[in-house]
C-alpha cells in the first residue's frame, strides 16, 4: 500500500505540481528518507570526529573515558598534543619524507604516463596494440609480486632505504592505470586538430607539448590527485623499503604496539596525516570523482 | 561514460599513412622515444619481478641453491596460520563486494531526489580519501573494549543496561566471615529471630562506586517482632574494627536486602540513605538475612571487537565503511546516465516503483554494478594496511589475510622469501581471471 501511494505521489499531474498541498504531500513522503540519510551520514562522520576529539584530549583523560567526555567538559580540550607532535622532529621529518615521495611519484607518473598515453593513442607503429594489451594486463598485478625481487635488487644496487627507491616502485605500479586513463582520454581528442597540426609540419614533440598536454589537463589532474593520495596514504611499500626513510604512516605505525599509552601521539599525528588528503580531496573533488569513474566505468 | 563515443572511432585501424610520413623505421623510433621511460619502469619494476617471484617460489628459504619444487606451496596449504589467511580472505571475498555494492545501490537511490545529496555523498565518500592506516587508528579507538572508552561498546552498553541493569555494588565483598556467598548474593551465617539485628558490612568499594546520597551509617537497635539491620561500607580511613558500625563509615543506600526462611524469600526491601533497613511483622521462627544477587550484577563488559574471535568481522565492517562511498559514487553516476524515458515508460505501463527498480533499473545498471563487484573483489584480495593497523598484535594471527601473510612471511620476522614468493604467486593467480576479463573487454572495444 505504501509503495503504491509513493508511486502515485511521484506521478502528480503537472498542473498540480506547484500547488502548496502537493509540495507538502511530497515533503511528508520524503521525511523518512531524509531521516535515514541523516542517521547514515552521522554514522559515517562519527569515527573521524572521534579521532579528532581524541587527538585534543589530554592522554590521561582517555584512560578513563572515551572522546565524548569532551561534550560534557569542553574545558578538557587542549592543543598540547599537537604542540608536542610539532616539536617531535622525527614526526615532522617523516611528514617531509611523505611529501617528497608523494610529489616525486606524482610528477614522474604524469610525465611518463602522458608520453606513453600519447604514443598509444596517436602514434602509429607496429605492435602498438599488443603492447597496450600488455599494459592492461599489468593493471591488476599485485605489488606483492615485486616486493621480494626489488628488496633484493635494491640491496644489491645500494639504493635500499632511499626516497628514490620508494618513488620508483610507486611510479611503476601507478603507470599501468596512468597509461590506461590518459590513452583513453587522448583518443577522444578530435582527430582534425592533430591532423592539421601535423600537416602544418609540427613535430610529435611539439604536438605533445602544445596540444595534447593542455587538452588533456582534466585527465592529468584526475591522475595526479589519485597518484598523490595513493602515495601519501601508502604503508606497505614504505614499510618494506624504508628503514630510516620513514613517511608519516610508517613513523606512526611503529608506535601502535602501545596503542593506549601512545594515544596522545598516535591520534594527533594520524589526524595531521589525513588533513592533507582531505584538503586535496575538497579542493579537487570534481577531478577525483571523474578519475574514479574513468577508471572503473567501462 | 563519454567514452562510448570515443571508442566508436577505433584509432587502431587508422587510414594508411600519407606517403610523406616517415617509414616503419621512423615510426618505430618516434614510438620508442615516447614509450621508453614507461617500458623501462614497467619492465624493471613489474615484469622482471613477476618472473623472478614465480621462479623464486620454487626455491627454499636459503636461496637459489635450494630447489624445493612445489614445497613452498605445500607449506602454504598445510601451515595453519597461512590456511587461516586463506580462509579469512574467503570470508572477506564472500562479504565485502556484496555488502559494498548493496550499500552503494541503496545510498545512490536514496540520494537521487534529495536536494542536499552532495553533502551526504561527500560525507560518505570522505573515508576514500583518507589512508587505510588512519582509518585503522580511527576504528581502533571506536572498537576499544571498555564501554567507557570505545564508542561502539558504549552504544552497546546503553542497550545492555536497559535489558539487564548492573548492580549498585558490582565489586563489593564481605568485611567479616559472618557474611557468606550464596547464589550470587551474600547471606549471614547466623540465623536470626524476630527482634534480632543484621549487620551487613561490605568492603572493597572504591569511593566513586559508593552510591550517591550515602550518609553516615547507623547501627540498628533491636525491635520486638521485627528484624532491623544496616548495609554499610565497613571501612574507616586509618583503620577501624571490622564488623562494627563506626563514625566516618557510610551507609549503602539502594541495596536490595532479603529475608529468607529456608530457601524462600519472605520479605525484601531496599536500604535507606544511612544503609538501614527493617523487616516488620516477622513471625516467630528462624530466618536468615542477606543481600540479593542483583546488587552484585556485573556491568556489561563490552564485546571484544578486536579479540581473536571477532577481529575479521570488525575489520570487514571498517572496510565497508571505507568503500561504500566508492560504490555509491560509481553507481550514482550510472543512475544519472540512465535513459529516463525507459523508466517513465515502465511507470506509464502501470509498474510499481519496486517493479521498476527490480526489472528496469537494476538490469540497466548491471554493467556498472559488475564493475564495482570486480573492483571490490581485487581490492579485498589485496587488503593489507587496514589489517596490520587495526588488528592488535595479539589478534594478527587470527586476522591474517593473504597479503598480510605474504608480508609477514617475507619481512615480518620469518624472513622466508620462498614461502613469501609462493603466497605472492597464489595471490597473482587469484586475480588472473580479472586480468583476462580486462583484456577481453578491451579487445572487444577495439
Amino acid at each position: 500500500m505504501a509503495a503504491t501511494a509513493t508511486a502515485r505521489a511521484g506521478r502528480i499531474p503537472l498542473s498540480e505540481r506547484d500547488s502548496v498541498a502537493a509540495k507538502i504531500a511530497r515533503a511528508t513522503l520524503k521525511a523518512p528518507v531524509h531521516l535515514v540519510l541523516v542517521v547514515i551520514g552521522l554514522l559515517w562522520l562519527v569515527p573521524t570526529l572521534g579521532l579528532f576529539l581524541t587527538s585534543i584530549l589530554p592522554a590521561q583523560a582517555f584512560t578513563l573515558k572515551g572522546w565524548w567526555q569532551i561534550f560534557a567538559k569542553p574545558s578538557l580540550a587542549t592543543w598540547q598534543n599537537y604542540s608536542d607532535v610539532f616539536h617531535n622532529s622525527s614526526i615532522i621529518g617523516s611528514l617531509g619524507t611523505t611529501a617528497e615521495i608523494a610529489v616525486g611519484n606524482t610528477a614522474l607518473v604524469i610525465v611518463i604516463g602522458a608520453l606513453a598515453g600519447y604514443a598509444f593513442a596517436w602514434l602509429d607503429f607496429p605492435g602498438r596494440d599488443w603492447l597496450f594489451v600488455g599494459v592492461i594486463g599489468l593493471l591488476v598485478v599485485p605489488l606483492q609480486m615485486a616486493l621480494i625481487p626489488m628488496f633484493t635488487l635494491y640491496d644489491k644496487l645500494g639504493i635500499f632505504d632511499t626516497v628514490l627507491s620508494i618513488v620508483l616502485f610507486h611510479a611503476a605500479f601507478g603507470l599501468p592505470f596512468a597509461i590506461f586513463l590518459l590513452r583513453n582520454f587522448f583518443v577522444g581528442i578530435p582527430k582534425d586538430i592533430l591532423e592539421s597540426a601535423r600537416i602544418d609540419g609540427a613535430s610529435e614533440a611539439r604536438i605533445f607539448l602544445k596540444l595534447i598536454l593542455p587538452l588533456g589537463l582534466p585527465a592529468i589532474a584526475s591522475l595526479g590527485i589519485f597518484q598523490f593520495l595513493w602515495t601519501w596514504n601508502d604503508l606497505i611499500v614504505a614499510l618494506t623499503f624504508g628503514q630510516n626513510v620513514q613517511p608519516i604512516t610508517v613513523a606512526i605505525f611503529s608506535n601502535l604496539r602501545q596503542f593506549g599509552a601512545n594515544i596522545d601521539l598516535i591520534a594527533p599525528a594520524s589526524f595531521i596525516s589525513l588533513i592533507v588528503p582531505l584538503a586535496v580531496f575538497f579542493a579537487f573533488q570534481r577531478y577525483f570523482v571523474q578519475g574514479l569513474l574513468a577508471g572503473s566505468v567501462k | 561514460m563519454s567514452r562510448g563515443s570515443i571508442t566508436a572511432e577505433p584509432p587502431i585501424r587508422a587510414a594508411p599513412p600519407p606517403t610523406q610520413e616517415p617509414g616503419a623505421l621512423g615510426r618505430y623510433a618516434t614510438g620508442a622515444l615516447f614509450l621508453a621511460p614507461a617500458i623501462i619502469l614497467l619492465g624493471v619494476w613489474i615484469v622482471y619481478p613477476t618472473v623472478y617471484t614465480i621462479v623464486r617460489s620454487l626455491f627454499g628459504q636459503s636461496g637459489f641453491d635450494d630447489f624445493v619444487g612445489l614445497g613452498n606451496y605445500r607449506t602454504l596449504f598445510t601451515t595453519s596460520r597461512l590456511l587461516t589467511a586463506i580462509e579469512n580472505n574467503a570470508i572477506w571475498v564472500g562479504i565485502v563486494p556484496a555488502f559494498v555494492t548493496v550499500l552503494g545501490v541503496i545510498f545512490a537511490v536514496l540520494t537521487e531526489r534529495v536536494r542536499w545529496s552532495v553533502a551526504f555523498k561527500t560525507v560518505v565518500f570522505l573515508p576514500m580519501a583518507v589512508s587505510a592506516f588512519a582509518t585503522g587508528v580511527t576504528w581502533r579507538i571506536m572498537y576499544q573494549q571498555d564501554p567507557s572508552l570505545g564508542a561502539v561498546n558504549a552504544l552497546g552498553r546503553t542497550f545492555a543496561d536497559a535489558i539487564h541493569a548492573p548492580g549498585v555494588l558490582a565489586s563489593a565483598s564481605p568485611s567479616t566471615p559472618s557474611l557468606v556467598p550464596q547464589g550470587g548474593g551474600l547471606v549471614l551465617k547466623t540465623p536470626l529471630h524476630p527482634g534480632g539485628v543484621a549487620l551487613l558490612g561490605l568492603t572493597a568499594i572504591p569511593p566513586q562506586q559508593v552510591p550517591s546520597g550515602a550518609k553516615q551509617a547507623v547501627a540498628p537497635t533491636p525491635k520486638p517482632g521485627a528484624i532491623e539491620g544496616v548495609v554499610w561500607r565497613d571501612f574507616k580511613p586509618g583503620g577501624g574494627v571490622q564488623g562494627k558500625v563506626e563514625t566516618q563509615e557510610l551507609g549503602l543506600p539502594g541495596v536490595s536486602v532479603e529475608l529468607r526462611r529456608g530457601s524462600k524469600v519472605v520479605q525484601s526491601t531496599k536500604s535507606k540513605a544511612d544503609g538501614s533497613f527493617a523487616f516488620a511483622d516477622v513471625q516467630p521462627g528462624s530466618y536468615r538475612a542477606g543481600i540479593g544477587a542483583s546488587t552484585f550484577a556485573k556491568p556489561w563488559g563490552g564485546i571484544s571487537w578486536l579479540g581473536a574471535k571477532l577481529i575479521t568481522y570488525s575489520l570487514i565492517l571498517a572496510y565497508i565503511w571505507i568503500w561504500a562511498g566508492f560504490a555509491m559514487v560509481v553507481i550514482a553516476a550510472g543512475l544519472s546516465s540512465m535513459p529516463r524515458d525507459v523508466l517513465e515508460a515502465a511507470r506509464t505501463d502501470g509498474a510499481s516503483e519496486w517493479q521498476v527498480f527490480r526489472r528496469v533499473t537494476i538490469p540497466l545498471l548491471w554493467p556498472v554494478i559488475s564493475v564495482v563487484l570486480v573492483t571490490m573483489f581485487i581490492n579485498v584480495l589485496k587488503v593489507f594496511d587496514l589489517v596490520i593497523t587495526l588488528a592488535p598484535g595479539s589478534s594478527q594471527n587470527a586476522a591474517n589475510v593473504i597479503a598480510l601473510a605474504m608480508w609477514r612471511e617475507s619481512f615480518g620476522g620469518v624472513n622466508d622469501f620462498g614461502v613469501g614468493s609462493a603466497i605472492a604467486v597464489f595471490l597473482f593467480l587469484l586475480v588472473i581471471p580479472v586480468l583476462a576479463l580486462n583484456i577481453r573487454n578491451f579487445r572487444r572495444e577495439a
